[in-house]
């Protein structure tokens, strides 16, 4: 779990409890919840997750190994702008695995953590799906493709002056 | 809504699709009739997306307003699949196909081409639809499309992705209005079972019989499902068909809910296709405001309904047991089976799950019969199949062929061959669970049977082409990494025999494999073939064990010579300058993160291999090829 403190506010919670409210009853209605959560809090700390187990009366145990087994679901707070290099197949046979350490140098972390400043986080993921572009990174949405190694710190330097 | 309003429906648009679809001098001569002079096609496909199309789109209606054009409509599609030249601009009745295009050329392409009496702007065209001596080809018969034969696809980059009634002129629907009027459920089931048709999702497994054991199955309430969990990396014609045509995917899950007797769906998505997700919603939206979802459809008392659950990120909630689970809100692991999940499926009730594609191959077969479906492909494995061409080859994209077409054939005629004059030496098929084909069955027909009989497997239709410059030992180690990190854990063989596998492969790259790893890598593959409870971790070993079989030279000079032949295992690399090339430029020293290259101006450079961090600047800055792997 996440070192930092939490810092919900009462607009976020108020968003929530109207989340929990619209899937109360439906059945398998965990996994929506969580996206939702996710996108409300941009991460699921423990303070969240026991408020769905409570408003859902799934065992808070239930609800920490479903947000554990999923990848897209993250204990740890993300970086104001989030970086994703892409390690699927055609983008590794491109080299994207070279994208990524290029990444990883100029930011000076490791795939999967976060600036000190939060300002940058790194993922990897696998296939976004924008093969024709090999190797594509993603920071923020944006796809930038056929990457070189070069091109990373150009790229990343945009986003460290904003 | 009844029959007579979804043909009016479609009557109203069939001149407007048809431009698209026909010849361009008839094309020509219809085009009037629908009340727009041109169309333009743009697609609006995750690849095209990701390159900018939308701006094209808001370019190209600058453009017109500016020019007060009124008469020009503009169409957001689906994927083409000639991903690589994207964004993609087709303007019709002409045909004209436009590649890689920016705002700028979107606005003159307006300025000169869509205004009264314009002409095609023949240098912003896709450069193989010109001949040499200026006349342009009609796209259609370019080699990338002119070898394909499209029914899962039929209608992606044809309609706009985002407008049901589009897709109701382009046919969708009218296969569920014939069932429900015309069949009983017993003759729709037989009637996919004649088609011959089988799963596209990985495994082959018969449809039609699929349906009957949900029919047969006992219960009052049963489910149907649609796989768009399309994890293996590489592969997209999922995310194409969801993208470009959702609506076929709604009608036949309507389709097999009337021939097994269900009236609830869920479509499982993942939820890394925001655009796929989107549309899909779009077009549930749209149904349900028709008629076409909901109650009583066509007045008929058959009740459907459809909801969408987004994955999170996990490769084995493809499989069918995992992805119920997930549906269900749990972990997505997989269980035992019996019991199958035509008895025993989502919240316990029979359940019929299908993969986007193959439900995608429904509609043609109602419409057109299963006798025209099984005229298509090989003996065992009928109609056609999506492949998602991606890696070492000219044209990424997705390609649709009649099952049995040859690897070649994919390769080079459609695919345009390996860029870079380089050698074709192998086609990974299938993922992660797949495997590899080496250059030597280029002839090979693709199908289901074929591919299992040399050690891969059709999977769901990932196609990575690799040259010379791909290490079969590394490629292995790619997959392992990715089911290592992908096995859920519940069961021990795959839990604990990916990480092995990893771990032996990763000695081996990093040059300090021994001749008995061999022997160990096929002894633990044995055992997870035999005992792990799903299929990831059933056909985990297969990258390797192919690539073994295969490429057995490679391993044998990473084990005993200590070299990686291909030259991309860093651990047995080290980079040097041939004296004879190098002019002194210092652009190598100068990009050399870690300052490992020394030399004077003019003067020849060299690499200090103990600081070397192998991170291949020097490889790319060279202008004159004096830097070498070895």
């Amino acid at each position: 779990m996440s070192e930092l403190t939490f810092e919900g506010t009462p607009e976020q919670a108020d968003a929530l409890k109207r989340c929990i409210d619209e899937h109360r009853g439906e059945a398998g209605a965990l996994m929506p919840v969580l996206h939702e959560a996710q996108n409300i809090y941009g991460y699921l700390p423990s303070e969240v997750q026991t408020v769905i187990a409570d408003e859902l009366n799934v065992p808070l145990a239930e609800v920490y190994g479903v947000a554990t087994f999923y990848s897209q679901f993250t204990l740890n707070p993300k970086g104001k702008h989030k970086i994703s290099v892409c390690l699927g197949t055609a983008c590794y046979v491109k080299g994207s695995d070279k994208i990524l350490e290029a990444v990883e140098k100029e930011l000076g972390i490791k795939c999967g953590e976060c600036t000190p400043d939060r300002k940058f986080s790194i993922d990897s993921c696998r296939c976004v799906g924008a093969c024709g572009l090999a190797p594509v990174m993603i920071v923020d949405g944006e796809v930038y493709g056929k990457l070189t190694a070069g091109d990373v710190a150009g790229i990343l330097d945009k986003y460290i002056q904003d | 809504m009844t029959i007579q309003e979804l043909k009016k429906i479609a009557a109203e648009r069939a001149d407007l699709i048809n431009v698209r679809r026909i010849v361009r001098e008839q094309a020509e001569k219809l085009a009037p009739a629908t009340g727009y002079r041109k169309q333009v096609l743009v697609c609006g496909g995750t690849g095209c997306t990701s390159s900018h199309s939308l701006q094209v789109i808001e370019q190209l209606e600058k453009s017109l307003k500016e020019l007060g054009i009124d008469d020009v409509l503009i169409v957001k599609t689906g994927c083409f699949g000639l991903c690589a030249l994207g964004p993609i601009m087709i303007v019709y009745p002409e045909g004209a196909f436009y590649s890689q295009m920016t705002p700028e050329h979107a606005k003159t392409v307006a300025e000169k081409h869509l205004v009264k009496g314009g002409q095609i702007v023949k240098e912003l065209l896709y450069a193989d639809t010109v001949h040499e001596d200026g006349s342009v080809i009609p796209f259609a018969e370019i080699p990338f499309y002119k070898h394909q034969m499209r029914i899962a696809l039929r209608n992606c980059g044809v309609i706009a992705a985002e407008d049901i009634r589009e897709a109701i002129a382009a046919g969708d629907w009218f296969a569920l209005a014939k069932v429900l009027t015309e069949m009983t459920p017993e003759q729709v089931i037989a009637e996919i079972k004649a088609s011959g048709l089988r799963g596209r999702g990985g495994a082959g497994f018969p449809t039609g019989l699929k349906w009957q054991f949900t029919r047969d199955a006992k219960g009052d309430k049963k489910y149907v499902c649609c796989n768009a969990d399309e994890g293996d990396p590489g592969a997209f014609m999922d995310r194409s068909v969801l993208e470009g045509d959702p609506n076929t995917v709604l009608e036949a899950m309507a389709i097999a809910g009337y021939a097994v007797g269900a009236d609830e769906g869920y479509i499982y998505v993942r939820a890394e296709y925001p655009i796929a997700v989107t549309r899909l919603n779009i077009a549930i939206g749209q149904a349900r405001e028709l008629g076409l979802l909901g109650k009583n459809i066509f007045g008929t008392g058959f009740n459907f309904d459809i909801h969408v659950r987004l994955g999170a990120g996990a490769f084995v909630c493809g499989e069918e047991t995992a992805l119920m689970a997930s549906i269900e809100g749990k972990r997505g692991e997989p269980r035992p089976r019996p019991p199958f999940s035509a008895q025993c499926g989502v919240f316990q009730k029979p359940t019929v799950l299908n993969n986007v594609e193959t439900w995608a191959s429904v509609n043609p077969i109602i419409m057109k019969g299963s006798k025209w479906f099984s005229s298509i492909g090989t003996e065992k494995s009928k109609g056609t199949k999506v492949f998602a061409v991606g890696g070492k080859i000219k044209n990424v994209g997705l390609v649709e062929v009649p099952m049995g077409t040859t690897l070649g054939t994919i390769i080079y005629d459609i695919g345009g061959g390996i860029p870079h004059g380089k050698q074709f030496k192998a086609a990974q098929t299938g993922g992660p669970s797949g495997g590899c084909i080496p250059a030597k069955y280029i002839d090979i027909g693709m199908d289901f049977d074929n591919l299992v009989a040399i050690g891969s497997m059709m999977g769901s239709g990932g196609l990575i082409v690799m040259d010379e410059d791909t290490c079969m030992v590394d490629i292995a180690k790619f997959y392992l990494e990715f089911t290592a990190d992908e096995s859920c854990g519940k069961c021990t063989p795959c839990r604990i025999g990916t990480k092995r596998l990893l771990e032996i492969l990763t000695k081996i790259t990093e040059g300090k494999g021994e001749p008995e790893d061999l022997v160990k890598i096929r002894e633990i593959a044995e055992h997870m073939k035999s005992s792990s409870l799903c299929a990831l971790g059933q056909s985990a070993p297969n990258p390797v064990l192919s690539a073994m079989e295969h490429f057995g030279d490679e391993y044998e000079a990473h084990i005993k010579d200590k070299k990686c032949p291909a030259g991309v295992c860093k651990s047995l690399l080290n980079y040097y300058i041939e004296p004879d090339k190098c002019r002194g430029c210092t652009r190598c020293a100068r990009n050399c993160p870690v300052g490992a290259i020394s030399g004077v101006v003019k003067g020849v450079h060299e690499i200090d291999t103990s600081k070397c961090i192998k991170c291949g600047q020097c490889i790319e800055n060279c202008k004159f090829g004096a830097v070498v792997k070895k």
